[in-house]
């Protein structure tokens, strides 16, 4: 009886093993379709056109021929580089509060409505942009209110619980024996802080501003819903402003033949883009490790 | 006990019915402890007993713990430690410490020791670099560690870390040192390294080491005291308590029957 039952368990486990290997390969295979699919696509126009004249030409007619999507470049890195501008130090500071300054119980309720934060659908920042922001600058600052600054706005209130969750666990991570041989030493809260938390988790908190950049990047549909998305290169904050993603979003529906196949080609860009930051993610985490963090 | 003050001087630290309380427990019942100047004290006993917060409350480190509370008053020099008036920050660069872990920051061995006195305002690179040169020599790391100051300390074995640990904190010129198990991780070289830097670092320093390894308080110190469940059992000199304790709840634990 023994060995029989035994055998059956062992049977049993391995099954599931089994299963969970076919679930983790079946993942893999997704992502290799979706890769493969994305690059089938959009990369022989990008070659016909050419790589460089497709990313820096300003010339988008894509009805008579002339791809070059360097407006939407711009687009992109613009509203991003301005949302970083002002949700990375907001985001360090509100982690380090949260970490370090923050009773628990305070603490806790922040995070709580952190992750609310997260949990917000896109669409309706977009709603609240228009609603709210886009009307704010359209009536004190000037323009239409369509604008860089509410997408740099809106997308920088999307990619705060990204960037205070990751540098929040990264400070919480730095050993308590960093902070006590400070302060033993004389140091106050701020200069322990300062001088050896931070560069201790200065890894993850790279981390968390690289996340939360390929977040800007990547979003589309609050985008589309703010900024106008005129094709020009903005000339300051209230210009509109076309970004990759709300290029692709706002042709998908009519485009056929090259115009689709150079839509899919901006789609390789921003995987490409993807890709490089999340290089940047794992260089900076083991960057980290070897110094003897954690 | 022949440790009644003699001259004043001679008394460094002073805890006068010290009593901790974490949130409703009193990990602390009225300890009454002289420290003398220039000697060795060490604290003994099991896990649990209340030494490590002895010595945190030395330094007032043990404020950093939400929810305690302490009553009592303890004396450095003539001045009492738990008073509005007392600066903190002044009062840590004064009695320095060393943990259980070597807590080396992540930065390099000169950094590290360069970290104290920056922070106090010394910026003139050739007054940092007297100061780096100065405390490792003092921690006996000179040897092993002057030609690679700009190497991550991480890099260092545990023995060096922990005697780096020492530069740092001697670095900013603390007048009373405690030590919390500082060779708990190390192995046996390196503890024999350590035990006798403490003799000699006691010639300009107090040294308050906890410690679990009997053998290691027998060593090094001068003065022992025992605690248990929170209260100072015995304290004597060390030779008198090991060889002669007057507590048979102190021999039960130094001859190894509890504990």
């Amino acid at each position: 009886m023994q060995p029989i039952s035994k055998n059956l368990h062992r049977r049993g486990e391995s099954w599931i093993e089994k299963g969970l290997a076919f679930c983790a390969a079946l993942f893999v295979i997704v992502i290799a379709i979706i890769t493969i699919f994305i690059f089938a696509r959009g990369l022989p126009i990008l070659l016909k056109v050419g790589v460089a004249d497709f990313l820096f030409n300003t010339d988008w007619r894509p009805t008579s021929n002339s791809f070059g999507i360097g407006t939407m470049l711009v687009g992109s890195l613009v509203v991003t580089t301005a949302s970083l501008l002002w949700a990375v130090p907001l985001g360090i500071m509100t982690a380090i509060f949260m970490a370090e300054v923050a009773p628990p119980r305070a603490s806790r309720w922040l995070g709580a409505l952190v992750e609310l934060l997260a949990g917000i659908p896109s669409v309706v920042y977009g709603f609240v942009g228009l609603v709210l922001i886009v009307p704010f600058i359209r009536n004190y600052l000037g323009g239409n209110g369509l604008s860089v600054l509410a997408g740099a706005i809106i997308l920088g209130i999307m990619i705060l619980p990204t960037i205070i969750n990751i540098s929040r666990d990264a400070i919480r991570a730095v050993p308590k024996e960093y902070k006590e041989g400070s302060l033993a030493l004389g140091a106050t809260h701020y200069q322990s802080i300062r001088r050896v938390i931070l560069p201790a988790a200065r890894s993850g908190i790279i981390t968390a501003v690289v996340l939360g950049m390929g977040r800007a990047i990547g979003e589309t549909m609050a985008v589309v819903m703010v900024t106008g998305n005129s094709p020009i290169i903005p000339a300051g904050v209230l210009s509109p402003v076309r970004t990759m993603t709300s290029n692709i979003v706002l042709e998908m529906g009519y485009a056929a033949g090259d115009h689709q196949a150079a839509l899919f080609a901006t789609g390789v860009v921003l995987f490409v883009f993807i890709v490089i930051l999340n290089l940047v993610v794992n260089m900076s985490l083991k960057a980290g490790a070897a110094n003897g963090r954690r | 006990m022949d440790n009644v003050v003699s001259t004043k001087q001679e008394i460094k630290m002073k805890s006068v019915d010290l009593q901790v309380f974490y949130q409703d427990f009193q990990a602390l019942h009225g300890i009454d402890m002289d420290i003398k100047a220039n000697h060795v004290t060490a604290l003994i006993g099991p896990s649990g007993c209340g030494k490590s917060t002895f010595l945190r409350t030395l330094n007032r480190l043990n404020e950093l713990i939400e929810g305690t509370t302490i009553k009592g008053q303890v004396y450095l020099d003539d001045q009492a430690i738990y008073s509005k008036e007392m600066d903190v920050v002044g009062l840590r660069k004064r009695v320095g410490m060393v943990f259980q872990k070597p807590s080396v920051f992540p930065m390099s061995v000169y950094e590290n020791v360069a970290y104290g006195p920056r922070i106090h305002g010394i910026k003139n690179r050739g007054q940092l670099d007297e100061i780096v040169e100065k405390s490792l020599r003092a921690a006996n790391l000179w040897e092993e560690m002057g030609g690679r100051l700009h190497t991550p300390a991480a890099r260092m074995s545990g023995g060096q870390q922990q005697r780096l640990v020492i530069a740092r904190v001697l670095a900013v010129d603390p007048e009373v040192i405690l030590m919390d198990e500082p060779a708990s991780a190390l192995d046996p070289i390196s503890t024999s390294k350590l035990e006798e830097l403490i003799a000699e670092l006691k010639r300009a320093y107090t040294i308050v080491i906890v410690t679990h390894n009997m053998q290691q308080a027998a060593r090094v110190s001068d003065y022992t005291g025992f605690f248990l469940n929170g209260q100072l059992i015995e304290f004597n000199r060390t030779k008198e308590l090991f060889v002669n304790p007057a507590n048979q709840q102190t021999e039960d634990y130094i001859t190894g029957r509890f504990g």
